[in-house]
């Protein structure tokens, strides 16, 4: 009853012991579920894998057919008398188990591409990294200062905001034609994708947070002397420097999710081209591992971030992870 | 209070009365003439002031006290440049100025220091702002941070620091500028009773010490009399000048004058004109309909 009463209380914090355990615990929930499914063979497996093919004629070893079929040739084998085929509980091929990821994990980036022109696995995500780079770069050197005029100055917002609240809402990926003929095809339309799908959102996220800037602090730095320019660089910017971090640590995350539409565009490239290259040859384990990768990168990059945030800006009170 | 024999708030004692004839043939620093504010608000025009006329005297205290709603904050706001008034005049040393600028200082009632700064490199902002050296302005800072008795705390961030600390840098920031008036609204109102009238004493000793005259807005009635030369009483709808009392009580001050007659009879007064005696309108809104709500068999059946 303690312990039910401690940990769900409304609003408090954990102690660091549990925040580290429920956060380890976030990781093994879903690994567990996986599993679960993957190894215990009552639950789901809606396949059956061939061992023996028995007397049934199109049965081979290694053969993955729906277990009703499977049942129905067993029953037409005992009826016939005939030997009968034998086979164990598996899973579809598009779910791959655990083990069999992790160790696509490593030998992804260890197996020579099967054709000569195609891509090892770190190549690939290198393309990735810097498309999202470039792209996620220029759009915040548009982005940050015209977020941060305009939640500064209502005469830029209603200048810029309501086209760009129109324009948000045209899908990024919608682009994507216009992009290649105008950009080529290769990495420039890519770069434009994640561009659209994030400047736009950027200019209206940022521009809301320089609005949520404590306005007595403009009103304090004006009665000792601050004007527009120093009023802007010196109290808009740093006021908000430690917010706008954050929106752009949440938007580096928009940004990966437009990389896959914009690697798909004129020549597929990158870890997206990985993922259905391999997808094709049907080696999903290689697929997960990829997806996995993704995910890894992009965490460890808002750690990395967030450590750094915390290095950069001392007078930020709120030290827990945002 | 009311059985005790107390003088009237209008008896000055020669030595005070001597202070204030003095004081009134100093240069006049702030003078406010005919002042008026409208507010445009759904329900038509509102006037928060209406013909506010009153005068400071170079380093002058001044208080300024009034009913919520008076419209104080707008008076203070009007004069730190950071409102516009509707009509009337606002002069400082006869000039009428626009907008805000460093020769008002002002401090908040919430905390506005930077926080992204050191306490050293707010209290420099203003200075930085009005284009002194680098040197120059952290030499002044330490003068000033010192002055309020912060130098351990130079290098540390606002968040580092409690309420009281937080507002003498806030003061130290104001005054760094050197402004000709220190507008001060409600700058103690968030301050526990102990931490602020330790303020209120180390308010009046950093006045003594600096050629500066002090507008202070407060909704504290022993505030305004422990502080002010003179305390301006605003009434509420519209905000207008009810009376300009000079405060009896002589100086120095010190919390010791709390239960003198003259600080008792000032006060008394200003309760009387904030806190008018209401007529009996028949609604007794004291009188709740209370339901006795204790159990019977209740441990403490009564609370006397």
């Amino acid at each position: 009853m303690m312990i039910i009463s401690k940990l769900f209380s409304a609003g408090k914090k954990l102690d660091a012991k549990e925040r580290i355990a429920f956060s380890i615990f976030s990781f093994f929930l879903p690994l567990l579920i996986w599993s679960l499914i993957s190894y215990v063979p009552f639950i789901w497996h809606p396949k059956v894998e061939v061992s023996v093919p028995g007397d049934v004629s199109y049965f081979k070893e290694g053969l993955l057919i729906d277990r009703e079929v499977f049942d129905r040739e067993v029953e037409t084998a005992i009826k016939n008398s005939k030997s009968i085929p034998m086979g164990v509980p598996a899973n579809p091929v598009y779910l791959p188990a655990p083990h069999e990821v992790a160790t696509a994990m490593f030998s992804a980036f260890t197996t020579e591409p099967k054709r000569r022109n195609e891509k090892w696995l770190h190549e690939s995500l290198w393309d990735s990294i810097q498309v999202i780079f470039w792209g996620f770069l220029i759009s915040s050197l548009f982005g940050v200062p015209l977020g941060i005029l305009a939640g500064t100055y209502d005469v830029f917002a209603k200048l810029f905001e309501p086209f760009i609240e129109f324009f948000r809402y045209l899908p990024a990926p919608a682009f994507g034609a216009l992009a290649v003929a105008v950009l080529g095809i290769y990495d420039a339309p890519k770069i434009a994708i994640i561009f659209i799908g994030t400047f736009f959102q950027q200019v209206l996220v940022i521009s809301n947070t320089t609005r949520k800037l404590d306005p007595a602090l403009l009103e304090a730095a004006m009665t000792l002397g601050a004007k527009r320019i120093s009023l802007l660089f010196r109290v808009v910017v740093p006021g908000i420097i430690t917010h706008l971090y954050k929106d752009l640590r949440l938007l580096l995350g928009w940004a990966w999710t437009y990389l896959i539409v914009a690697e798909l565009i004129g020549t597929s490239s990158g870890i997206t081209w990985f993922i259905t290259q391999q997808a094709r040859y049907k080696n999903f384990d290689n697929v997960f591992a990829a997806i996995i990768i993704i995910g890894i990168i992009g965490l460890t990059t808002d750690l990395i971030l967030a450590a750094a945030g915390r290095r950069i800006f001392p007078w930020e009170k709120n030290q827990a992870q945002a | 209070m009311n059985h005790l024999e107390l003088p009237s708030y209008l008896d000055q004692s020669d030595m005070v009365k001597d202070r204030f004839n003095r004081m009134k043939k100093r240069p006049v620093t702030l003078q406010v003439k005919n002042l008026c504010k409208e507010f445009d608000t759904p329900q038509g025009k509102v006037t928060a002031l209406k013909n506010i006329n009153f005068e400071t005297y170079k380093r002058e205290f001044v208080c300024v006290i009034g009913p919520s709603g008076c419209g104080k904050s707008t008076l203070i706001r009007i004069l730190a440049g950071l409102e516009t008034h509707s009509s009337g005049d606002v002069l400082l040393d006869g000039e009428t100025f626009s907008g805000p600028g460093p020769d008002r200082g002002m401090v908040f009632q919430g905390y506005t220091l930077f926080p992204w700064l050191t306490v050293k490199d707010n209290v420099m902002f203003g200075l930085e702002m009005s284009g002194h050296s680098k040197a120059s302005c952290e030499e002044q800072a330490f003068q000033w941070i010192d002055l309020v008795g912060l130098s351990k705390f130079a290098k540390s961030y606002p968040h580092q620091l409690s309420g009281g600390m937080k507002q003498r840098v806030a003061i130290a920031r104001a005054l760094a500028n050197q402004p000709r008036i220190l507008l001060m609204d409600e700058p103690f109102g968030a301050l526990d009773a102990q931490t602020r009238s330790k303020m209120q004493s180390y308010l009046h000793e950093i006045w003594k010490n600096i050629d500066v005259t002090i507008l202070f807005i407060t909704h504290d009635l022993d505030e305004a009399v422990y502080l002010a030369d003179r305390v301006l009483v605003l009434k509420a709808n519209p905000g207008e000048v009810q009376e300009v009392i000079e405060v009896p009580v002589p100086h120095p001050r010190s919390p010791d004058q709390l239960l003198n007659p003259e600080f008792l009879a000032t006060r008394k007064r200003l309760e009387e004109l904030i806190h008018p005696p209401v007529e009996d309108t028949g609604i007794k809104e004291d009188n709740l309909n209370m339901v006795r709500m204790v159990r019977v068999d209740s441990e403490v059946e009564s609370v006397f």
